[in-house]
């Protein structure tokens, strides 16, 4: 895996992000920030949403049946809704794992 | 497939919906898309808003761009607004500024799900105040201090862009800088009293290809709505999603509840329904023969043969109606002149289509006659996409 481009620990989708399913993938748009992005699959869709619920994102691709050859294109992808803050670091989930 | 190929066949809910709160408007701007002035008596009542938000929000709409008339003029506008943000229907409303004050900044400040922006069309009191009214300039300037005294963040500026004010982009830029504001310019469509102006003030080629260099150079600092795709055929495209959204990802709801393709479509040619009808908007959205029509392919007519149609896709259907021009050629800006042809060889048997609804208090005035008053600038001229990136996957 590329561990280069992906991210490391736990994430999770800023609370105030909405996504919105369409057929090609999603719409995620941030009220903080006033912008909209474009999820371009489905499966990319999936693994945002799993993002909470994985240790890492890497976790998460997994689970959203990324295969090993996608999993980079899926860490850029994720990078760049961390970029712009559509993703963040999850808060408190050191401790959550640790409890 | 190509995000704009999937765009163009439609998505499930508007990403650019404008709806006009009121056609009631205290300017009477000459160039006013939806030829605004009094109110109509059949508009919306507060429940039946209060409806269309409900709507929104179950389509999930994420926001909407609020215009009018002046929208800040309806009794019920910040009781709409308080509604659409607790149902999390973000909101962009467009002001000519009269209305902005202390209170009413320091209101919108408060607020994470309003975005202003303040129609100015002219960065001097002399070019705007001939276009929008006496006193205008000041006005809305006035408008953008008391939001910034308020801590309100990056209001937005709007401008259309005109033959009289397209020298002043630079100064434009230096107005939102003083205001901590963002630019924002769009084209001007001759749509609405647009029409009756649209031969005197619609920018001369000369005058659109230093736009388009100037848009190069500057085009992430302003914002465009997009609405200047046509331009990317004098070289290399320009950034954001080239296509007319019109029914597919664009629509408008106007003060009586109809819904059309597009804001600057307010013909009956483009009218899908109302909000009213027992399948609502969103039934109106999804299933309306007109808006199914616009996400079948289109032809680009003799455009098609055109090595720029990848970016320009023949530019924008309301300019090519209300012109008299088909809608599968080219544009009537068409950036290699053809629309210019076409326009010189329309015969007096074209006939203009005239706008469906006015409201106009008097008959629209010329620019050239006295210092007409005038409205603001509608928010949502189409996908306002180009402000925004794109996740791979
Ligand atoms: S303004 Fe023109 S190009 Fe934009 S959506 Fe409307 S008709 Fe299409
Ligand atoms: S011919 Fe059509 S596609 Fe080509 S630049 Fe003109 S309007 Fe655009």
């Amino acid at each position: 895996m590329s561990a280069e481009t992906l991210l490391d620990g736990r994430w999770r989708l800023h609370p105030q992000v909405a996504l919105r399913p369409e057929r090609f993938g999603a719409l995620a748009y941030h009220y903080g920030t006033r912008r909209l992005s474009f999820l371009k699959s489905r499966r990319l869709l999936d693994v945002v949403e799993g993002l909470g619920a994985a240790p890492d994102p890497a976790a998460a691709c997994r689970a959203a049946g990324v295969s090993d050859a996608e999993l980079a294109s899926y860490g850029r992808a994720l990078a760049t809704l961390a970029e712009t803050g559509m993703i963040v670091p999850a808060e408190g989930a050191a401790e959550e794992v640790a409890a | 497939m190509k995000l704009v190929d999937e765009f163009e066949l439609g998505l499930d809910a508007p990403i650019c919906i404008t709806w006009e709160l009121t056609y009631a408007c205290n300017l009477a701007c000459v160039h006013c898309l939806s030829s605004s002035g009094r109110r109509d008596p059949r508009e919306l009542t507060t429940a039946e808003a209060k409806g269309v938000i409900s709507q929104l929000q179950r389509m999930q709409v994420f926001y909407v761009n609020i215009g009018g008339g002046e929208p800040t003029v309806r009794r019920d506008f910040w009781e709409l607004l308080d509604h659409a943000a607790e149902h999390g229907v973000g909101v962009k409303f467009s002001t000519n500024g009269s209305r902005i004050d202390a209170a009413a900044a320091a209101r919108l400040a408060a607020s994470d799900y309003v975005d202003v922006q303040v129609s100015i069309d002219g960065a001097t009191a002399a070019v705007n105040d001939a276009v929008r009214g006496p006193g205008s300039f000041d006005t809305a300037l006035g408008a953008l201090e008391r939001l910034a005294a308020a801590g309100f963040r990056k209001p937005k500026i709007s401008v259309v862009v005109t033959r009289q004010n397209a020298g002043q982009l630079d100064d434009f830029k230096a107005i939102a800088d003083r205001y901590g504001a963002q630019l924002r310019i769009t084209r001007l469509r001759p749509s609405g009293r647009g029409a009756d102006v649209w031969d005197e003030m619609h920018p001369t080629a000369e005058q659109q290809r230093s736009l388009y260099m100037w848009l190069l150079e500057h085009g992430d600092e302003v914002l465009t709505g997009d609405s200047f795709f046509h331009l990317s055929a004098y070289g290399e495209a320009l950034p954001g999603l080239n296509l007319c959204g019109a029914g597919r990802v664009v629509c408008l709801i106007d003060p009586v509840g109809d819904v059309y393709a597009c804001p600057f479509a307010i013909h009956d040619e483009f009218l899908a329904g109302n909000v009213r009808e027992p399948r609502g908007f969103e039934g109106v959205w999804r299933d309306s023969e007109l808006f199914t029509e616009l996400r079948r392919p289109q032809s680009g007519g003799a455009c098609e043969s055109c090595g720029h149609y990848d970016a320009c896709r023949g530019g924008c259907m309301a300019a090519k109606f209300f012109t008299g021009l088909p809608l599968d050629g080219p544009d009537p800006e068409c950036a290699l002149g053809h629309g210019e042809g076409l326009l010189a060889a329309r015969g007096a048997e074209v006939a203009i289509p005239a706008p469906a609804v006015d409201h106009s208090r008097v008959k629209p005035s010329r620019l050239r006659n006295g210092t007409p008053e005038r409205p603001p600038a509608k928010v949502c001229d189409e996908n306002p996409l180009a402000d925004f990136l794109t996740a791979e996957g």
